[in-house]
């Protein structure tokens, strides 16, 4: 199994950004409607074993958006903001709070690279302090770190 | 989500402590086999004193050990402070990647759904 679309994601310390760069097998106009069209958003974003329920996915210029997530166990974890930039085909900048966690607001800036039939999709976060990335990115990643695991077994498993 | 407060402040010293240079070359350093503070200090154009509080530094934070052997102090590295930062990184690496092949499926089925005839 080659490691095709690889992720790659840098956290450096002393900055607080995320970086990380996937390429995916599909033309850029798929890539930017999977990403803008909420019925499509609610298929992918955030872990498998929470129900998603977005309450807004306004993708345009001052537009808001608002989901949450629900756990098994009945927790429900809220997210929110605001699109700043939506240029179609080419990117997305939007900010991104977690209602546990308010006033700790980060910037997602993503961007769109025509490969030709294939996009690179190229994410910048910044958050506000370094340990606000540490925190959120420590707490916010459990359940999806717990999938990421199964999946990999379940990858193993296959070879 | 759980009693993860004291795992959330260690990782917090680790982050600081990993966030000035110095102290990255001395774990990188370090990762190659143990040294004194002497030896430590050696490739660095400031004082042993100087050099000496940046391993406290990493010591406070769980990165480094130091042991005694005689009159010399060893310095070495905390292999499992070490390995709680990769996987930190790989955690969120995992969830990232998760997010992504759930994006893969849902553009596959677009490619379906777009161009039927298409291979």
């Amino acid at each position: 199994m080659t490691p095709k679309n690889a992720l790659v994601v840098t956290a450096e310390p002393g900055v607080p950004f995320v970086d990380s760069v996937r390429e995916v097998d599909a033309p850029v106009a798929d890539v930017f409607r999977a990403y803008t069209d909420p019925a499509l958003v609610a298929q992918w974003l955030g872990p498998r074993e929470m129900a998603m329920a977005i309450s807004s996915w306004d993708a345009r210029i001052g537009g808001t958006w608002a989901y949450t997530h629900t756990a098994p166990d009945g927790n429900a974890y809220g997210f929110r903001g605001v699109f700043h930039d939506v240029t179609p085909n080419q990117g997305i900048v939007q900010t991104f709070e977690y209602d546990g966690f308010p006033g700790h607001v980060s910037l997602d800036r993503v961007v769109f690279e025509d490969l030709g039939g294939r996009t690179r999709i190229v994410n910048h976060t910044t958050f506000q302090t370094q340990e606000d990335r540490d925190g959120m990115m420590a707490s916010g990643m459990e359940g999806g770190m717990a999938e990421g695991y199964e999946r990999l077994e379940e990858l193993l498993a296959k070879k | 989500m759980h009693d993860t407060e004291s795992d959330d402040d260690r990782l917090d010293r680790a982050f600081l402590a990993l966030a000035d240079p110095v102290r990255r070359n001395l774990v990188a350093r370090l990762s190659r086999s143990s040294a004194t503070v002497n030896e430590l200090a050696e490739p660095f154009p400031m004082s042993k004193q100087a050099v000496s509080r940046h391993i406290q530094v990493l010591e406070r934070a769980g990165l480094i050990t130091r042991t005694r052997d005689g009159q010399r102090r060893p310095c070495h590295l905390a292999p499992a402070a070490l390995e709680e930062l990769t996987s930190w990184i790989d955690g969120y690496r995992l969830a990232a990647e998760a997010r992504y092949r759930a994006l893969d499926e849902v553009l596959a089925a677009m490619k379906t759904a777009n161009k039927p005839r298409d291979e």
